[in-house]
Order: structure tokens, then C-alpha cells, then sequence
């Protein structure tokens, strides 16, 4: 439904992210992870046409981010960061003119309007001006603006940022609600949050994807091992073999630059035997360290960051 | 088109909505009408004289439209100048403040009808506002026989000149997210664009000529003694639609920052 392939993103000459490749099936909710400024409102942005691309392409049902954003635009609903809400508004004018501008028949407009009110259980409020609701009806009010269309695809920029503990939970119902029959994608800092909604998370930092997998994959590869990476000059062929009988090795695997994933044990810290290994086999040490941008860092930092609340 | 429209009448309802209209076009009214009963006056005053020394120079000179109804105008051109600034600066600048140009950007509308759209209701409120003035005009046809075709094609160049006004207008906001500076702009640009022609003489033949012909207010003149020159037409209409394409390369250009 969404396939991403290495899309990237200047802004001036600072990177915000760098050859993104990844795909959303149909029906799928997935969860965008990472810290502040790792990258994923620009993705989302670049997504829902907004911003274009600097490099790299999307096709969302088929169709280009760059050549038919307009066919794309009438597909997806966008919640941005910041609801886009017209403070003099009253709730219910400004969801007629959303529905308005995304193309609603003009017959349909109030059925669209009353439906996506019923959605995000903002009945009550419908006669009241926006730019005076609560951040939590708000940030609702926002949602309902990127329903109003129905459409396949809901693109949602940390929806439940700024909203205190009881808001984010109704926001998590809606979102769960909404997802039984919709392709979601949204994004995050809030590890448990992500947990709770989506079936798969890509995490990314610094404009990369550091990891794309399921849930429970993450956390099983992640409780169990920690990643050396090794470099050496000769003995390639050989390495492999030998570096996987050493005790606390769970895997060796070999990159496309010739480099050496180890997998440890956690807390096995086999610096000084791998090291050991190579210089005796005469391999040519010529970097050894602990992963750079290692997942567990990030994953450290998002868990950390937020305390959890409880579905 | 149908999004045009409907961005269109969100804004107008917006501007109806704030007190910004109803002060704008109630201090509009005051100062034009202020300046028209003062013209009227004077011009009775001088019929007066001129009815009591007849026979040595009659009411020759004398003529409601070149005498009344001309300055009036051109005192609205100036009035205008301070006031459009005012209703245009909200356009983009508001969108971009509160992060709502985000509704119109991630919706399926291609930029130049949120470009029309904003410029359409920033006419609507300025030709409502220009058409108010027509009441006093009206009480012209009471007291004298003012001609109604010069009446008829000085509103036609006001408008176009006061939309010249809003598309510089727009084109500003779209630059800033700060409506004072967008304003600011906007007033400066229109107001410098008025007096260019002033730098005619220092500026030799070619030159000056060109200056002229850029002044924005030389091209009144013909509308005013009631005609109706294409080439004046042209001249609004290119500045108009030029103010608005920049607007939109401009929208473009965010875009890819």
C-alpha cells in the first residue's frame, strides 16, 4: 500500500533523513519511533505531499508522492503535529469546510460532518470555537478533521503529544477504533504508546532506520544480545567459524562492506577475546567497536523518556 | 474551482466574523465621507460665487464629476492604500501562524486555487467597502447632474487599482508568518509603487517614461474623465496577476526549504 524507497530530505545542507526504505501493507498499524528531531515529521510530512522529497521516491496505492499528489491527497488524512485548526472556527463550521476542501459531495458534507463528530465523541463541543477547546478536544477536533473524507490511510504526527494521562487514553481507544478498518501509520517518542497500538515500529534516529520488526522481535533480539562490529584486513573466509565458537557468541553475520556483526551475550563484554582471536589468527585488527548507532541506545533512551501509561 | 470558493468564503466569513471589518470599513467611511462633504462644500461655495460674477466667467469650469466626485476618489486611493494592508495581511500569515496552511497543503487543492481563493476575499471586503461610498456619490444626483458613465468608470479603475493593492497585499503575507510585517510591506511596496512616477524628471526620457508608466496612480486618470483605455485595463490586470503568480512561486519555494 505505502512503499518507501530511499527517500531523503535536505534542509539546507542539514540531512533530516537519509535513504528511508520501508513498506506499510494494507490494513496495517505502524509505529514511527524515535527521539525528538530523529526525522519523523519529516517523513510524515513528505508523505502527505506536503514537502517534497529532496531524493528517493514513495508510492502510496501506486501512485507517485511526486507526479499525483493530488490522487494521493484525496486517499490520505493528516494529522500534523500541531492540529491546523482555525482558532475563530466553531468545530462543526470547520469540519464542513474540511470536508469542503477534501473534496466531500457537497449532499454528503453533513453526513461526513456528523459521522466524524459521532468518531471522536466530540458531540458536545460542535457549537463551540476551536481555538478555546482544551488541547485534548483540540488535538480530537484534529483528528475528526482527517476523517472527515474517509479515507484508507490516516497519517498521524504524534497524536497524543501535550495531552495529559486520561486524554491519551481516550485518544488510544479512538486510534485502535479507528484502526480496524483503516492503513495507519503514526509516530512517537513514547515507547508504551507504540506498544499499545501498532502491530509493527520502525525506529529511526538521526534520519535512520535503526530497526523495522514486530514488536515482540524487537524486544526478544534486543533483552539477549548486545552487537560488536569487527573489521580486519584478511582471513575472511575463516573468521566466521572460528569468532562463533567463542563462548557468549550468539551469531557472527558478515555486512555488504565486509564487516562483522558479532552478537553477544549481554553483559559478556568479549571485546578483549575477540580482539584476542583475531590478532592470534594473524587477521589484520582494523576496527573493532561496540555498534555505533546501537538499538538499544535509542531503545534505552525512548523507554526512559516517558513514564507508562496504562491502557 | 469549487475549492476556490470554499477557502474563499471561509476567509470572508472569518473577516465578517472579526471586529477587523466592521472597524476598518466604519473608519472608511467616516474619513472618505469627511473628505467628500468638505469637496461638496467648497465646490457650492465656488458655484456660489460664480452664480453671483455671471455673465464674467459663468460656471464654465464648474462640473460635479471633474470637481467632486474626481478628488473624492482620489482621496479613497489613498485611504485605501492605508487600509488594504490592514485586511490582506491576515491571508498567509495567519495560515502559517497557527500551522492551519497545513488543512490546506495536505488537502486536495492545487496551490493556485488557495492563491485565488485568498485573493477573492480580500476583494469582496474591499469592493464591499468601495461600494459603501456609492451612497454619498448617490446624493450627488439630488442636488446637481453629475454624469453617471465618468462615475461608472472611475469605481471600475478603483476597484482595479485596490486590487493591485491585495494581490501586493497577499504576496506579502505569503512572505511572513508576522502580519505587521506583512502589512508593513505590503503598505510600503503599494505606497512606493504610487509615487514612482515622481522620479521621472531626475530620471532622463527612457528611464522616466518607464517610471510613469510603472506609477500605479497615472493609470487612474483616464478611468476618471470616463474612459475606458485598454492599455490601462492591461496595465492593472498584468500587476494583479503578476503579484499573484509570485504569490504562488512563493508557496512553491516554502515548500522545498
Amino acid at each position: 500500500m505505502i512503499s518507501v524507497d530511499g527517500l531523503t530530505k535536505f534542509y539546507g545542507p542539514r540531512q533530516a533523513i537519509k535513504q528511508l526504505t520501508f513498506d506499510v501493507e494494507e490494513g496495517e498499524v505502524v509505529g514511527f519511533l524515535g527521539p525528538n528531531g530523529a526525522g519523523k515529521s519529516t517523513t510524515m510530512n513528505i508523505l502527505s505531499c506536503i514537502i517534497p522529497a529532496s531524493g528517493g521516491s514513495a508510492k502510496i496505492n501506486g501512485f507517485d508522492i511526486f507526479e499525483e499528489s493530488l490522487e494521493i491527497k484525496k486517499i490520505i488524512g493528516y494529522l500534523p503535529e500541531v492540529p491546523p485548526l482555525y482558532p475563530d472556527m466553531v468545530v462543526s463550521d470547520y469540519l464542513r469546510f474540511a470536508a469542503g476542501i477534501r473534496c466531500v459531495p457537497k449532499n454528503k458534507i453533513d453526513e461526513a460532518v456528523e459521522a466524524a463528530l459521532e468518531k471522536c465523541w466530540l458531540k458536545d463541543v460542535k457549537h463551540r470555537i476551536t481555538g478555546r477547546l482544551s488541547k485534548g478536544f483540540q488535538q480530537r477536533v484534529g483528528l475528526a478533521q482527517a476523517l472527515i473524507h474517509e479515507p484508507e490511510i490516516l497519517i498521524l504526527d504524534e497524536p497524543t503529544i501535550g495531552l495529559d494521562p486520561l486524554q491519551i487514553i481516550e485518544i488510544r481507544k479512538l486510534i485502535k477504533e479507528l484502526s480496524k478498518d483503516r492503513t495507519i501509520i503514526l509516530s512517537s517518542h513514547i515507547l508504551p504508546e507504540i506498544t499499545q497500538i501498532c502491530q509493527r515500529v520502525i525506529i529511526i534516529n538521526e534520519g535512520e532506520i535503526v530497526a523495522v520488526d514486530s514488536l515482540e522481535g524487537l524486544t526478544a533480539s534486543l533483552r539477549k544480545t548486545e552487537r560488536i562490529q569487527l573489521s580486519i584486513r584478511e582471513g575472511q573466509n575463516q573468521a566466521k567459524e572460528i569468532l562463533e565458537k567463542i563462548r557468549g557468541v550468539a551469531s557472527v553475520s558478515q555486512n555488504d562492506n565486509g564487516e562483522f556483526q558479532i552478537e553477544c551475550e549481554l553483559g559478556s563484554s568479549l571485546q578483549d577475546e575477540i580482539a584476542r582471536t583475531t590478532l592470534d589468527n594473524k587477521w589484520g585488527l582494523v576496527e573493532l567497536k561496540q555498534n555505533a548507532v546501537s538499538l538499544e541506545d535509542v531503545f534505552l533512551q525512548l523507554t526512559t523518556e516517558e513514564t507508562q501509561v496504562e491502557l | 474551482m469549487r475549492s476556490t470558493f470554499i477557502i474563499a468564503f471561509r476567509d470572508l466569513s472569518s473577516f465578517l466574523k472579526s471586529p477587523i471589518f466592521y472597524v476598518l470599513t466604519a473608519v472608511f467611511l467616516i474619513l472618505f465621507n469627511y473628505i467628500f462633504f468638505n469637496i461638496l462644500n467648497f465646490f457650492s461655495f465656488q458655484s456660489m460665487q460664480a452664480a453671483q460674477m455671471q455673465g464674467q466667467m459663468g460656471a464654465m469650469g464648474l462640473n460635479l464629476n471633474d470637481m467632486v466626485v474626481q478628488p473624492s476618489l482620489h482621496n479613497m486611493g489613498v485611504i485605501l492604500l492605508l487600509m488594504i494592508p490592514l485586511i490582506t495581511m491576515r491571508s498567509f500569515s495567519e495560515e502559517k501562524k497557527n500551522k492551519s496552511v497545513n488543512l490546506l497543503l495536505s488537502s486536495p487543492v492545487q496551490l493556485h486555487e488557495i492563491v485565488i481563493g485568498k485573493f477573492l476575499a480580500c476583494f469582496l471586503v474591499v469592493a464591499t467597502m468601495i461600494s459603501l461610498t456609492l451612497i454619498s456619490i448617490g446624493l450627488l444626483f439630488y442636488v446637481g447632474e453629475p454624469e453617471l458613465g465618468p462615475i461608472a468608470t472611475s469605481y471600475l479603475g478603483m476597484l482595479l487599482m485596490a486590487s493591485c493593492y491585495i494581490s501586493v497585499g497577499v504576496l506579502a503575507s505569503s512572505l511572513t508568518d508576522n502580519q505587521i510585517v506583512a502589512a508593513v510591506m505590503s503598505f510600503g511596496f503599494t505606497l512606493f509603487m504610487w509615487i514612482i512616477g515622481w522620479g521621472a524628471q531626475a530620471a532622463g526620457s527612457d528611464f522616466g517614461d518607464l517610471l510613469k508608466y510603472l506609477s500605479l496612480i497615472d493609470h487612474l486618470d483616464p478611468f476618471f474623465k470616463g474612459m475606458f483605455d485598454v492599455a490601462d485595463f492591461a496595465y492593472y490586470l498584468s500587476v494583479i496577476l503578476f503579484g499573484l503568480f509570485l504569490t504562488h512561486r512563493t508557496l512553491d519555494s516554502n515548500r522545498w526549504r
